[in-house]
């Protein structure tokens, strides 16, 4: 799990984030949604230990990130998968090599016991028949899977997703959302994703974390999200006639 | 005060570079990669323009060298000089801040646009480290390449000279050595040293702290390439002063 108390994050005069209490939970896909500018990508990069927040502290598991020394943060940081919104593939790696990285990088095993772990990761998202392609080779959606692989190749504790299905058919988008929320459940790990797609809210929200300015305005789950009267959030995800529908038909009980 | 903010931030990135060390074995390598990208596939470039560059030299000494009282063995010294005090170490390496060094802008910059710089620092990498310590170590087999340079320039002086007929066989070897001080080797290896760092560190500054896409990747190469220049011409008027006045 991790608790995140009164995050405050500034860049110079400008205060992004302005006093965030939330949690994410353990073994759940957690969703943080919000407008353009409503400060997810700085909030993310403060979870993942890229920005020092101005103020509060973030625990991971009851461990404060900035009470750790820096060997222990680096130690953390290796507890933890990253996918980015443009997958941030090596391209001068083959599909395999990319997943193989940060077992090369942390670990001191034989190639091929490696080799079994990257076989093993590769199978769990599909793409086997792709290990000996480079990234410019692949699909986008094919880019995001080994994107998962590689974050959850040395299993992780902690699993963070920049817009993973952004770019990608909605087919591809619904497959990579499910895959991340099978995986989370699987291994039992906490993952965040930072999302525009309501398609993902209302699929796999089982904590979502409305934030609007800086502020946590709303947090709840995908059933929720239906019922709420928050102006904000209802402003957000019923901005589309496609999404207004849905509520009154859920609203119905059709 | 955007100078100084961006000298700051160029020392401060090599504390980095040399701050937490990448896994031996990656880094073994990502440094044989990086002589191969380098050093290596710079040798044909160099290669072509020492050779001509002698020749060129050695066509306009002895074209200028009319008085009959002046020995011709004059256009040997002259291109020698010429070759090993300034050619090969300082305009190879302007060339090679064109070749290497955009090279490496480029790399690095799109590591960074493509968020793989990103990557690196999320697991918990150097990305520093892991990406600039091999280039300088790289680097570090540049005075090699400059030694090919002086080599391959001489024979392009000795071709132009002796084949073109503007002096014999022998009276260029006896030029080649006449008066030949080999501190001025030294000289020359002791610049073209602090060459490579520079070819390799301030290239490796404007991609690391690029920001923007695409369009930003080719203005950082640019940049760093107007910017090496300027170093290395200043470094070399420096490193001539204090070396040899």
């Amino acid at each position: 799990m991790i608790q995140v108390n009164n995050l405050h994050k500034s860049f110079g005069e400008e205060e992004i984030l302005k006093g965030i209490n939330t949690q994410f939970y353990q073994g759940k896909t957690n969703l943080i949604i919000g407008q353009s500018g409503a400060g997810k990508t700085v909030f993310l990069k403060c979870l993942l230990g890229l920005f020092e927040p101005t103020d509060g502290t973030i625990e991971y598991n009851g461990q404060a990130y900035s009470s750790l020394d820096a060997e222990k943060q680096r130690d953390l940081r290796q507890k933890m998968g990253m996918v980015f919104q443009g997958s941030a593939l090596f391209d001068s790696m083959t599909v395999a090599e990319n997943v193989m990285f940060p077992l090369r990088m942390f670990t001191n095993q034989k190639k091929k016991v490696m080799m079994d772990r990257v076989d093993e990761v590769l199978e769990r998202v599909d793409l086997q028949p792709a290990k000996a392609k480079y990234p410019a080779e692949i699909s986008g959606g094919m880019q995001k899977r080994v994107a998962i692989a590689r974050a959850i190749v040395n299993k992780p504790k902690y699993l963070f997703c920049d817009e993973p299905n952004s770019g990608l058919d909605p087919k591809s988008a619904i497959m990579i959302d499910n895959l991340i929320q099978e995986i989370t459940r699987e291994n039992d790990i906490t993952t965040v994703i930072n999302t525009h797609d309501m398609n993902s809210v209302l699929e796999i929200g089982e904590n979502i974390v409305f934030l609007q300015k800086g502020v946590l305005a709303w947090q709840g789950n995908h059933t929720q999200i239906f019922k709420t009267e928050n102006e904000a959030v209802t402003d957000f995800v019923y901005s589309s006639d496609l999404f207004k529908k849905v509520r009154d038909a859920q609203l119905k009980g059709l | 005060m955007k100078y100084l903010h961006d000298i700051g931030e160029y020392f401060l990135m090599l504390k980095k570079v040399f701050g937490r060390m990448t896994k031996t074995s990656v880094l073994r390598g990502l440094i044989f990669k990086e002589i191969d990208d380098l050093i290596i596939s710079s040798l044909g470039i160099v290669i072509f323009i020492s050779f001509f560059i002698g020749g060129v030299v050695t066509i306009q000494t002895a074209l200028n060298l009319n008085n009959p009282l002046i020995p011709k063995s004059l256009i040997a010294f002259t291109a020698r000089q010429s070759i090993i005090l300034e050619f090969s170490p300082t305009f190879i390496s302007i060339i090679m801040a064109g070749k290497v060094g955009s090279n490496i802008t480029s790399s690095i910059g799109t590591m960074r646009v493509m968020e793989q710089i990103d990557a690196l620092e999320v697991m918990g990498i150097n990305s520093a480290n892991y990406l600039i310590f091999p280039k300088i170590i790289a680097m570090l087999f540049y005075p090699f390449v400059i030694a090919i340079s002086m080599f391959v320039g001489i024979a392009g002086a000795y071709a132009a000279g002796v084949l073109g007929g503007f002096v014999a066989g022998e009276q260029f070897l006896n030029g080649l050595q006449n008066d030949f001080i080999s501190f001025h080797l030294v000289y020359a290896f002791i610049k073209t040293f602090f060459f490579a760092i520079i070819l390799a560190t301030i290239p490796a500054y404007h991609g690391y702290y690029m920001k923007g896409g695409a369009l930003e990747v080719g203005k950082a190469s640019t940049t760093a390439f107007v910017w090496t220049s300027v170093v290395l011409i200043l470094a070399n008027y420096l490193l001539t002063q204090l070396l040899l006045s």
